[in-house]
């Protein structure tokens, strides 16, 4: 009886996700025994080090959640980086108590834009998204005048990025930042949304053949609007996040947030053509490029190297598991 | 006749372009204080052979219905290694040339490789190879920097006539045809007049260059038809590598120089997808073309050397204003790709909207 349920457990995580977990055992074993080579400790795998990883993967974690929704779609955002940067500085730019609603605002509107581009005009989202990303980018020059807002984050936006609500006063005691805590909410959310509902299911639907789905009768084009107003709501929450954590905005600030984050939904087992993927692969997609971005940084390797490293493992990874089917007759 | 139309009805995104284009650039030389000569030809075409060269790079693999996101990482790629080996003796420098593009197409080929062996998604497959050129590109030239040879430099950046007097073509004289005529084109021009005649129109017209667009048409059809699907996707990534190549060498001739700058390899991917669009080549394969491709970035460059020349005290003044080109370049972008791209005003069929 208990053997058949833990097949079932294991069924239940698809094989990518078992892959990608393999491989984060793979990286924090090298990063440990590279630590203990040259520096005699186990920093790697010590509960403060990792609960700080965490906190970063939270940022990542939180922008591919939300490009994760439109991938499933079969579209992509390539506007989350300046998505991100607007409604960081717009917020801080309003600050007090409105700048946490102005710069999920933004998300909004730009969601809603992307939506109707790609849902009624139908241009094909990697073209529309991109201009609207050269849309905002100009937007944000007019604004501040190319240069990094002087204002800085609120503090109940520091709060939420750095603060820790759970705090356990064991040995160097055990903070866990409160931007965590806002990626597991969203996380549950999301989870709750793809299996438990029906939006889910429609969006499942749309991505594997927005055809049948529409003669089923849904209404597709509320289906897309919907997840990219997802994801740039997760953008601009990221966005806000960042912000608090740095305390203040800055020009570039999203732009390492786009290829890392459809890394991670890819390399997560979410089929780049939508229509397939489970939200758990997204999670121990992002955390495994964190870590692996934080070994390379550990490793001290040159940014040529990570560069190499980076492309080279998603590479292999997609070639184990992300292969699409031969053509036959 | 009916042949004519169906061309033409399948080219017209690009003619579209092209008086976009026409508009934009006599807008730009009547403004321009040195308008409507030499100069300022060679200038502007010096400014847009490396984004044509690299929006032909992106068309060939969108043709068969498929993206290279590595363009601008391959193109970063050969400037570093041009500035590590285009400069010597004569035979140095054609080996260097030769090697440079050789780099550029086996980039092309690697990524042809995995998506037609590997059968990964071009998207992300060229999305990490061209993590992986950046990294080699940086570890080529960790700092801006190399050397390239002076005189090719100088002659490939100027008029025709360069050649003559750095060369000495002609000792007794240049004769009427070249110093009238050819000597007062910019080489860029004629070079990328050689690329299309000799690389894009033959390839466009062999058996594989066919299959390109039937491929990206229905890959299904044509794989049902005998055609060789494979072999068309791993030419058309290489051909996009050896383009890209070509964008980024020149591009080092141009500087003088390396450098792995990577937003700009960014940069110039995002707009090379751009170029294509308005160059009227479907992002979903089958149509278009290199040629349109080279109309669009075009337009993209004209309408940023549009912005140079208003004047700041005229009406349409705020245009000059630096602070807000961004966003003029932005909305225009939008606007072009959004109505090249628009398919709600095309179909017969709403059922069609949704493939």
């Amino acid at each position: 009886m208990s053997g058949m349920q833990k097949t079932s457990v294991l069924r239940s995580i698809d094989r990518p996700t078992l892959i990608a977990c393999g491989f984060i055992l793979v990286i924090l074993a090298a990063g440990t025994l590279y630590m203990l080579i040259t520096q005699g400790t186990a920093t790697f795998i010590e509960p403060t080090y990792l609960l700080q990883q965490l906190k970063i993967a939270a940022f990542l974690g939180i922008v591919a959640a939300g490009m994760m929704m439109v991938i499933l779609l079969g579209h992509i955002d390539l506007s989350v980086p300046w998505t991100l940067a607007a409604s960081a500085m717009l917020a801080t730019a309003v600050g007090g108590p409105w700048a946490i609603p102005i710069g999920l605002a933004v998300g909004l509107v730009v969601g809603l834009f992307n939506g109707v581009g790609v849902a009624y005009l139908r241009v094909p989202s990697m073209i529309f998204t991109l201009g609207v990303n050269a849309v905002l980018r100009g937007l944000m020059v007019m604004l501040t005048g190319g240069f990094a807002p002087q204002s800085s984050a609120t503090p109940i936006m520091k709060w939420f990025a750095a603060g820790q609500l759970i705090y356990l006063p064991v040995g160097d005691g055990f903070g866990l930042s409160n931007s965590v805590l806002v990626w597991a909410l969203i996380s549950a959310g999301i989870v709750f949304m793809l299996t438990r509902t029906s939006m889910g299911r429609y969006i499942y639907a749309t991505g594997n053949r927005e055809a049948a789905t529409y003669l089923s009768g849904i209404n597709t084009k509320f289906v897309l609007i919907f997840g990219f107003v997802m994801c740039s709501l997760c953008a601009s929450l990221a966005g806000l996040l960042v912000a608090g954590y740095t305390s203040k905005a800055f020009q570039a600030m999203g732009d390492t947030y786009l290829l890392p984050a459809i890394a991670a939904v890819v390399v997560g087992g979410t089929n780049i053509l939508g229509g397939q993927g489970k939200y758990t692969g997204t999670v121990v997609g992002t955390i495994l490029i964190v870590l692996l971005q934080s070994l390379l940084s550990v490793m001290q390797m040159p940014e040529a190297g990570r560069q190499i490293i980076y492309g080279l493992v998603i590479i292999a990874m997609l070639l184990v598991y992300g292969r699409s089917n031969a053509m036959r007759t | 006749m009916k042949d004519l139309r169906l061309r033409l009805s399948q080219s017209v995104g690009m003619w579209v372009a092209l008086l976009l284009f026409s508009a934009l650039y006599i807008l730009y030389s009547s403004l321009h204080p040195k308008g409507w000569t030499v100069d300022v030809l060679v200038q502007n075409s010096n400014e847009s052979f490396a984004l044509i060269l690299v929006s032909m790079a992106q068309t060939v693999p969108v043709l068969t219905g498929g993206i290279d996101l590595s363009v601008g990482a391959m193109m970063t790629l050969t400037n570093c290694v041009a500035s590590n080996v285009v400069s010597g003796s004569a035979i140095q420098i054609v080996e260097g040339l030769l090697l440079t593009l050789m780099v550029g197409a086996l980039a092309g080929f690697i990524n042809g490789c995995i998506v037609v062996y590997g059968r990964i998604q071009p998207i992300i497959v060229t999305l990490a190879t061209g993590a992986v050129y950046l990294g080699i590109a940086l570890f080529l030239r960790p700092t801006p920097g190399g050397k390239i040879d002076d005189d090719l430099t100088w002659v490939t950046t100027n008029a025709m006539s360069e050649m003559d007097t750095t060369y000495g073509w002609f000792p007794n004289g240049a004769p009427g045809w070249f110093a009238h005529g050819i000597g007062r084109l910019p080489v860029p021009m004629l070079l990328l007049l050689a690329i299309i005649l000799i690389v894009w129109l033959p390839f466009k017209n062999t058996v594989t260059g066919r299959g390109c667009y039937a491929v990206g048409s229905s890959e299904g059809a044509a794989y049902m038809s005998g055609l060789n699907v494979g072999r068309s996707k791993l030419a058309a990534y290489t051909l996009g590598g050896l383009f890209a190549g070509l964008g980024g060498l020149y591009l080092s001739i141009q500087t003088g120089s390396g450098n792995a700058d990577i937003p700009q390899a960014g940069g110039y991917t995002l707009q090379s997808i751009a170029a294509v669009v308005i160059g009227g080549t479907s992002l979903f394969g089958g149509t278009g073309g290199a040629f349109g491709s080279l109309v669009g970035a075009m337009v993209l460059r004209a309408i940023s050397f549009c912005f140079r020349v208003f004047d700041a005290d005229s009406p349409m003044g705020f245009l000059a204003n630096p602070l807000l080109q961004p966003i003029f370049e932005g909305i225009i972008l939008l606007l072009a790709v959004s109505i090249g791209a628009a398919r709600v005003f095309r179909v017969k069929n709403r059922l069609s909207l949704f493939t």
